[in-house]
């Protein structure tokens, strides 16, 4: 068997696991799951950029924002309904990851670093400074009634999930198809050697300039659909906190693969589900955790999964 | 001897298994009228252990578990005893959202309590809605009182910030001066402080001068005091978080002896000890408090029963450790909500969740709440509409180094318009 069509069945069975789920799991676990599929979705945006172009940002939650609050003022001060506030979340993404991929691009390594990290601040800071209208820190709630697209009720619980699972399917058979393309083979050349992309012929800057406007543009939807399912836009998810989980996420799971982000939001997700009942340090057991995978797995769960029994692994 | 062994038996097979079964079932509802009339009433204890709110968080839970142990002791609710299940949300609102669901799908509780973060309420307000759980919050936002959250989300226990506000104004006005400058927070909190304080300062003749935001990231302070004008006759002002400290220094070091009448809300300084090096500058401002945190000559046995109970001393500190200053002045918030609830549960005559609405409705038909050991702050009014009580206010003075009460407020001064009615809402 092809690795493609490997690849192809390992996500249809994700998938179809998931699907599965929601009819076996007790209520608790369902709806952590429809939370985390939304999130993986971000985390998978971080992926594309940072496992698969090798390009580290620490500023991505600036583009979770752009998409919850596209999607949240949209309803909130423009009374649109979900449909069209969702396209103003993804909107708004792609036009910051945009014009932020433009500026940030102009330096790398440790400087991206930082100048992602200062236009997240910068970004967080302007909804602080905007907080007639975003409410700030205190932020606002989407009402219920207002949650309903094309019919269907998203603060049911069935259909929340299923809204969440259509999300992340789309978006995770779209990076299996993308990573397989030229132009995501040109992706991994530039982070295995971008110089020897540049040489070979690639317009990397461009390469890596889409790449940053897709990741933020994806993370956007995460961010949009998290406000649309759990009813809530505050500027505590454009906080510095919210940069760093994603790489986390995408850190345990194993970058640079395409199940590796969900890997990491279910693993990161339950260590502290778990270790908070028993202990108020629960972040510093999942350092400890962090540091442990680190040193045993560098490559994260997936990416160890990979190294040692699924070479294919996309 | 024929009809001896005609005879059917007395006690068939079948006869038995009707009378096994028959004994099982009776076994078992009585053992479900036990778990009805004995189990413990759950209530999900959101509470920040860690995160920005923690220090408020630690004392909310020393309140709550006083206050546990006194209603557990007078025998509880309807006959059942609390059981706090506590969570910590990490002062975080996507956390808290979490909690929630676990409180209600995981866990079993029969109701949500205990978020003091404006954020944290929002965040995880409308899944107490969606889950159909009662949710108590401790917060003292106006996010309740304002419309924007829904009929299961409910504040019985503490006033709303624009209430507090707007009732320092005639004080303000009367005592220490009409020319304010207001200092506070660039966020969402601060601007409640900056728009309902102008707003009733200006119905008493006042006038706010100048309005000086600090951004929420700012660790130095000294740049902003050159902009307060010469005319100020007051500074208002409220800061939270960690620099508190190092505002009010230097708020002490700008003015130094000659320094305008100042009143601040006591949330720059919950939880911090008065007597700490560089705050002798304090002496004489004036401060509000939620509920004094120096026990006053004019302590009521409320108050008395409800500090010993909790283990905080004369000088709000922890009894066993007198540098573990509590956050008096929002604290009695918890040991208030958890009354209420008993006292909504035992007038719904509540059995369990499917009781919840009931429970809602009871809460919200109540009005008057005397001081009494269940009302410890003092007497309040609760508007069943917007789902908000209201209650006096005080403002101390510091002389000699404590906080001294100057004036308590009538709760007319705190009341206000209503800006919604939750109990036209369907549940």
């Amino acid at each position: 068997m092809s690795s493609a069509r490997s690849a192809h069945i390992l996500h249809l069975g994700v998938l179809g696991l998931l699907f599965a789920a929601f009819f076996l799991l007790p209520a608790y676990h369902q709806g952590n799951l429809a939370r985390i599929l939304v999130l993986a979705v971000y985390a998978m945006g971080y992926n594309l950029l940072f496992g698969y172009t090798g390009l580290l940002s620490l500023g991505h939650a600036v583009f979770f924002a752009a998409g919850m609050y596209g999607l949240g003022l949209a309803m909130h001060l423009g009374g649109a309904t979900p449909a069209p506030a969702f396209l103003a979340g993804m909107i708004a993404a792609l036009l910051v990851a945009g014009v932020i991929g433009s500026l940030a691009l102009r330096t790398v390594g440790v400087a991206f670093m930082i100048v992602t990290l200062m236009f997240a601040q910068a970004g967080y800071l302007t909804i602080l400074y905007f907080g007639t209208y975003t409410r700030g820190d205190e932020g606002f709630v989407i009402p219920q009634t207002a949650r309903a697209l094309w019919g269907f009720d998203l603060t049911d619980p069935t259909n929340r999930y299923f809204a969440a699972l259509i999300l992340f399917a789309v978006v995770l058979l779209f990076i299996g198809w993308l990573v397989n393309t030229s132009f995501g083979r040109s992706l991994i050349a530039i982070r295995e050697n971008e110089e020897r992309a540049r040489m070979l012929g690639y317009d990397v800057q461009r390469a890596k300039w889409i790449a940053v406007t897709l990741s933020g543009l994806l993370s956007g939807m995460s961010g949009a659909a998290y406000a649309l399912l759990f009813g809530y836009a505050g500027a505590t998810f454009a906080s510095v906190q919210y940069s760093i989980l994603p790489l986390l996420w995408v850190l345990l799971g194993g970058a640079g693969t395409t199940i590796g982000p969900l890997v990491g939001t279910i693993f990161m997700f339950y260590l502290i589900d778990f270790a908070s009942e028993v202990t108020s340090a629960y972040m510093l057991v999942a350092g400890v955790a962090f540091v442990l995978l680190t040193l045993f797995a560098p490559t994260g769960i997936a990416g160890e999964l990979r190294r040692r029994a699924l070479p294919w692994l996309p | 001897m024929t009809k001896a062994i005609d005879q059917k038996p007395s006690l068939t097979r079948r006869k038995t298994l009707k009378t096994l079964g028959a004994g099982a079932l009776a076994a078992s509802v009585g053992c479900y009228v036990q778990a009805q009339s004995s189990a413990p009433i759950k209530v999900g204890f959101q509470v920040h252990r860690t995160g920005i709110g923690a220090a408020y968080g630690r004392w909310y839970d020393r309140t709550t578990q006083a206050a546990v142990a006194k209603i557990n002791a007078e025998g509880g609710i309807n006959g059942r005893p609390l059981e706090i299940v506590a969570e910590d949300d990490g002062t975080d609102p996507k956390r808290g959202a979490e909690v929630v669901e676990k409180f209600a799908t995981q866990h079993g509780c029969d109701i949500a309590f205990g978020t003091l973060f404006s954020h944290v309420v929002f965040g995880s307000s409308p899944r107490a809605g969606e889950l159909k759980l009662p949710y108590f919050v401790v917060s003292e936002g106006h996010h309740v009182a304002s419309g924007k959250l829904n009929r299961y989300t409910l504040q019985p226990g503490i006033t709303d910030v624009k209430s507090q506000v707007q009732a320092m104004a005639p004080y303000v006005a009367e005592t220490l001066g009409k020319k304010v400058t207001m200092i506070y927070p660039d966020f969402a909190f601060g601007h409640d402080h900056r728009d309902y304080f102008s707003a009733a300062l200006e119905a008493q003749g006042g006038e706010v001068i100048a309005k000086i935001a600090i951004p929420p990231t700012e660790t130095s302070f000294t740049k902003y005091f050159p902009k307060i004008p010469r005319d100020t006759e007051v500074i208002y002002h409220v800061m939270v978080g960690p620099a508190v400290l190092t505002f009010v220094k230097e708020m002490g070091e700008f003015f130094g002896p000659s320094k305008p009448q100042i009143f601040g809300f006591i949330d720059s300084l919950e939880a911090v000890d008065l007597s700490s090096p560089g705050l002798e500058f304090l002496e004489d401002t004036y401060f509000w408090e939620g509920h004094p945190r120096y026990a006053q000559a004019n302590q009521t046995e409320y108050d008395k029963t409800y500090r010993a109970a909790v283990g905080v001393d004369n000088n709000g500190a922890s009894i066993s450790d007198p540098k573990d200053v509590s956050t008096y002045a929002h604290m009695f918030g918890c040991w208030e909500t958890l009354h209420i609830v008993k006292a909504g549960m035992e007038a719904a005559d509540y059995q369990g969740p499917g009781d919840r609405s009931k429970l809602i409705e009871a809460v919200e038909a109540m009005t008057d709440m005397p001081a009494s050991d269940a009302h410890p702050q003092g007497a309040k009014v609760f508007n069943g509409r917007t789902h908000q009580v209201f209650g006096h206010q005080y403002i101390s003075r510091v002389e000699g180094g404590k906080l001294v009460l100057a004036h308590t407020t009538s709760i007319e001064d705190t009341l206000y318009e209503d800006e919604v009615d939750y109990t036209t809402q369907s549940f």
